[in-house]
């Protein structure tokens, strides 16, 4: 499990506009990196890029290459339904599926692609999930309730215990606690300490503190200017990043001066 | 001991924030009056209508009391409240004499056999609408089986697949085309399709059904891509993130999620055409006997039955002319009981928990 992601000149458009310009970046395995800088300046239009969740927007592609343990998810012959598959994802606002009861959330992966498992083994991908997210003992009681009756941050946990559950290389979070209070948002950030063993993360955020927290590597996006694409201005180690950048836009974004 | 409360003296703002209102139990007692004024109509010879008029005057008082204690911004509020009301009870009128009317002329009609017998070999008194029942359950069943898939998997590609493209928006327009199709015409366009198989004079049930599937479909269709827009697109985004193809994504999620107001949009697009009377009267035709084939000749149906009973009673007319109003009372009653469906279909069906 877990596979670092090599990105060489990914131009990201929609329909005419191009919205990302000349990415290179690689996330390294079983490390959090975080993606800041300020809106609009494509950071989710990126991540959405790595599990090709971009395209999904009619008009929408890129061009270059995503490499993830040296295959390119851009290739023709790749299915982007498996690659989805392998790379797990996130969303800002909680999205439980509002028919399903907390189990079959859990399950959603598996029972929507009709995959067939034994009770047993169903009951055992819901606990190990849910116990993952850290949301088993909250919810073992009640896991025939409808996902909808939780609260925002179990919502959250719920999402990621779903994404999890199908066993992804790769999780990739578009700000996971920005509709979330601060000890929702704690507890997400200790499940990220603890699935980084297992995950390669990436994560988006506008919380400053969050990426110095959460993250091993940070990337800082900034548009080139009014009407121009997006594009990655500084990678590097969090502690360098926050401490002293090579470049001065990042420095200023990162002490609040502009964005 | 007693402590006296004192106070505090009425300082500028507060004179500024205060205004003369009506008494509270003034607007209630002028409404009260008015309502008064129509049953005292209804009960004496002045007649409900004339007594309906008097009471409009009547409540127009409330606006005008207002004016004078209130002022002019008050009084404008208490105008228009006045207006909206009154276009309200206008609307009602005609439900509501729609209803008395039926029920109290139709009433006296149902009974056991109403419900059991046909009009075959019946002259006179007797008989019953057994067929013309059988009739318009058939036929509105199988007009239900052609409409509900062609207008929900259009509604699906319209959401789902065509977006914006152009084949999309000139499928939008010609559904908006059909929702303004006469029902007429809709009936000749059956009898002319099946009179290319069946020959001149052709007598189907089933032709019956194509002609309200015509009328249907957009209907159907409409309420569909209305309630799969309300399906957030989060919902399928989280599906696609799960490594779920689209099609299963569209079975799985989004229909599910919509369930409930795709039920109620097809129910009410039923009682929509239950009612339809003349592209049947053309292509399903009328007959005094019960047809349980729709493939083969004529099929009575309740609209058609209640026509032809007030059209053509015989003699003597009365209780032909009694059945006719029986047989829309039964078509009321089913109409009403679709729509109690749909409520609970949608009471029941959607998603629980606090969305």
């Amino acid at each position: 499990m877990a596979k670092s992601i090599d990105v060489t000149d990914l131009n990201i458009y929609y329909g005419d506009f191009l919205a990302v310009q000349d990415v290179n970046i690689t996330i390294p395995a079983r490390a959090v990196t975080a993606f800041i800088g300020p809106s609009g300046c494509g950071k989710s239009t990126f991540l959405r890029s790595l599990n090709r969740m971009h395209e999904v927007i009619r008009g929408a592609y890129v061009d270059g290459k995503v490499l993830v343990d040296g295959e390119d998810l851009y290739a023709q012959e790749m299915d982007p339904v498996n690659v989805r598959r392998k790379i797990g994802m996130v969303f800002q606002r909680p999205n439980p599926f509002p028919t399903m009861s907390i189990a079959e959330n859990v399950l959603a992966g598996q029972r929507l692609n009709s995959k067939r498992m034994k009770k047993s083994e169903a009951d055992d991908v819901v606990e190990q999930s849910l116990r993952r997210a850290g949301l088993w003992a909250e919810v073992k009681e009640r896991l025939d309730r409808p996902g909808s009756s939780l609260s925002g941050g179990q919502q959250q946990r719920l999402c990621i215990a779903r994404a999890i559950a199908v066993e992804p290389e790769v999780l990739l979070m578009d700000e996971p606690c920005s509709a979330l209070d601060p000890i929702s948002t704690s507890v997400i950030e200790d499940l990220i300490h603890e699935l980084k063993n297992d995950y390669t993360i990436v994560i988006v955020t506008h919380n400053m503190q969050q990426a110095a927290r959460v993250s091993d590597q940070t990337a800082f996006f900034n548009l080139a200017g009014v009407g121009q694409p997006g594009r990655l201005v500084e990678l590097g180690p969090t502690e360098k990043m926050f401490a002293n950048p090579d470049d001065p836009a990042t420095e200023a974004y990162i002490q609040g001066r502009f964005g | 001991m007693t402590t006296t409360l004192t106070r505090p003296a009425p300082s500028e703002l507060g004179a500024d924030l205060r205004g003369r209102r009506l008494p509270t139990w003034g607007p209630t007692t002028v409404w009260s009056l008015a309502a008064a004024t129509a049953v005292v109509g209804l009960l004496t010879p002045v007649g409900l209508a004339r007594g309906l008029v008097l009471a409009w005057f009547v409540a127009a008082l409330v606006p005008a009391w207002s004016f004078v204690v209130e002022g002019r911004r008050k009084a404008t509020d208490r105008v228009v409240t006045h207006l909206v009301a009154s276009a309200f009870v206008l609307a009602l009128i005609p439900l509501v004499s729609i209803l008395v009317a039926v029920v109290g002329k139709g009433s006296s009609a149902l009974s056991a056999e109403f419900f059991s017998y046909s009009m075959r070999n019946v002259v006179g008194e007797g008989g019953g609408i057994y067929h013309g029942i059988i009739g318009t359950l058939l036929i509105t069943a199988a007009a239900s089986v052609i409409s509900v898939p062609i207008g929900l998997f259009t509604a699906i590609y319209l959401i789902e697949y065509g977006d914006d493209s152009r084949l999309a928006s000139s499928i939008r327009f010609l559904v908006d085309v059909m929702t303004g199709i006469p029902s007429i015409v809709a009936g000749l366009f059956a009898y002319a399709l099946f009179v290319l198989f069946f020959g001149e004079g052709v007598r189907m049930g089933v032709g019956g059904s194509v002609a309200l599937s015509v009328l249907m479909i957009p209907v159907v269709v409409r309420s569909c891509e209305e309630m799969l827009k309300l399906v957030p697109n989060e919902l399928r985004e989280a599906s696609y993130a799960l490594g779920v193809p689209k099609w299963r994504t569209i079975a799985k999620v989004v229909l599910p999620t919509a369930l409930a107001g795709i039920v109620t949009g097809i129910t009410l697009a039923i009682a929509r055409v239950i009612g339809e009377t003349a592209p049947l009267l053309i292509i399903a035709g009328m007959t005094d006997s019960v047809n349980f084939n729709l493939f083969d000749g004529r099929m009575q149906t309740l609209p058609v039955f209640t026509y032809s009973a007030l059209m053509n009673p015989g003699v003597p007319a009365e209780p032909s002319i009694e059945r006719a109003w029986g047989a829309a009372l039964v078509l009321l009653l089913i109409v009403m009981a679709l729509n109690l469906v749909a409520r609970l279909v949608s009471h029941f069906f959607s998603p629980q928990g606090e969305r």
